[in-house]
């Protein structure tokens, strides 16, 4: 008895892994279905799934999108990819040329190295002269990028208390606190950072990585965007999740009547937009444990009706460890071009 | 995150405008600008150049008309613009105002 053709495709992780058709057909089943149950959203359907059994299982290393069907990208990275994390020393002016003219971006962010506004507050001159240095030599457009982080802003080294210490000691309404007062610092910064970007002429801002420390982390993007996009004409937001879940560290967080707890990422593009934002960044995790078929499988299932929801631009935030790319540091271009190919495809997104 | 060959080349390559190899950064700052979905911002650009949508995802195709157009290349050989002088005509071209160079004009006592 001759064996079923096994193809090859990856776990989340990157490790490579073999699959019989039965096996990736199950698996993309399996992700559809926990999506739409986690979301509360509409399945894929028959021919998407198929689709994307087809793409999985596509001859070639590298798949791409049909002449036509190409879309644009935003960054997160600081510019400083070349520089921090292949350890070639340039600059971060001259990374931003060498991702317009060697990489094929169609922008970048300069973003500082330790990259959250509340450190960037503090050299924010040093900061906003790289950004007009970029802005002399380049022709796409420049965002400058950071986390709002709230984690930042707790002590020892903020000005808050650390909710994380308090709400195992049972001090709730410390806790919850801590986290507003938090919120209002944050803002601040990040709106300070926005005003000396504007005084050069950045594009746009970049609230990277939005919701990492929870719901209150969410709320001080939103609140800034609010007071960016209302008091720096042109200056535009694109707002970038951490997760694909809204984590209720607070719990009692709305924005425009909207608990924020909890939201996935088809309801938080709707108070991105209601912030002012130009750009929704959506993100859904990477499971390791799982493989390629079922995390693409359940990342198409969640970027479909977040745009399908959106009424402003939606880039899916395909870097590791989310949007079916693996968490791994160096990158395979056989799943990433895969992952490219049926967000495009199925998903209909505006960029990357 | 991840590794610029792995992440940004890749995503270039199999599914990406490419940038200023062909109109990439216009299409981005309709998005910016104007919240403009990704087709219709190809639309509007793609007017706006007096090329076709299918056109302006094409390297060779654009490489001609940007360099007639001084809007910046990716190799910008025989005097070809760059930077800020490439910035000045994409925002004639596109018809919109883009920060950079009106503070540069402010600066530079253009206004006056």
């Amino acid at each position: 008895m001759s064996e079923d053709k096994k193809f090859f495709t990856r776990m989340g992780d990157g490790s490579v892994v073999y699959m019989t058709e039965e096996e990736i057909r199950e698996d993309i089943k399996d992700g559809v279905a926990d999506a739409a149950s986690r979301g509360k959203i509409p399945p894929l359907s028959e021919a998407e799934m198929e689709r994307i059994y087809e793409i999985v299982t596509m001859p070639g290393n590298v798949v791409g999108v049909e002449h036509g069907n190409e879309i644009v990208s935003t960054n997160d990275s600081g510019s400083d990819k070349v520089g921090a994390k292949c350890g070639v020393p340039v600059e971060r002016t001259t990374q931003a040329l060498i991702h317009e003219r060697v990489l094929g971006c169609d922008s970048v962010d300069i973003g500082f190295r330790d990259y959250n506004y509340k450190t960037a507050k503090g050299v924010v001159e040093h900061e906003a002269f790289a950004v007009r240095g970029a802005l002399n030599i380049t022709a796409m457009p420049i965002f400058y990028g950071a986390m709002t982080n709230l984690g930042f802003y707790t002590k020892p080294d903020g000005p808050v208390d650390n909710w994380a210490e308090l709400l195992p000691q049972g001090k709730i309404a410390e806790a919850l606190a801590a986290q507003e007062e938090a919120v209002e610092h944050a803002v601040k910064d990040v709106v300070y950072v926005a005003e000396q970007m504007h005084k050069v002429g950045a594009d746009a801002m970049n609230l990277d990585t939005s919701g990492a420390a929870g719901d209150a982390d969410f709320l001080a993007a939103l609140k800034a965007t609010e007071i960016i996009t209302q008091r720096f004409p042109g200056l535009a937001v694109e707002i970038g999740m951490a997760g694909e879940f809204v984590l209720g560290m607070h719990g009692k967080l709305t924005y425009d009547g909207v608990r924020l707890a909890g939201l996935y990422p088809h309801k938080q593009v709707k108070l991105v937009e209601k912030a002012g934002a130009s750009i929704f960044g959506a993100v859904v995790n990477t499971n390791c444990n799982m493989t390629f078929p079922w995390n693409i499988a359940r990342v198409c299932t969640f970027i479909k009706a977040t745009v399908e929801a959106a009424d402003i631009p939606v880039h899916a935030n395909v870097g590791m460890g989310v949007c079916g790319i693996p968490m791994c540091e160096i990158l395979p271009s056989d799943v990433v071009s895969r992952a490219d190919k049926c967000m495009v495809e199925i998903c209909k997104i505006d960029g990357f | 995150m991840g590794d610029p060959l792995g992440t940004e080349a890749t995503h270039a390559i199999a599914a990406g405008m490419g940038g200023i190899r062909t109109a990439g950064d216009l299409v981005l700052r309709m998005q910016l600008t104007h919240k403009m979905k990704i087709n219709e911002a190809k639309k509007y650009v793609a007017e706006r150049l007096g090329v076709s949508v299918i056109e302006l995802a094409d390297v060779v195709r654009m490489t001609e008309v940007r360099e007639d157009l001084g809007i910046g290349i990716q190799e910008p050989f025989n005097g070809a613009n760059v930077g800020m002088e490439a910035k000045f005509r994409i925002s004639e071209v596109l018809g919109q105002k883009i920060n950079s160079v009106e503070r540069f004009k402010e600066r530079a006592g253009l206004n006056k």
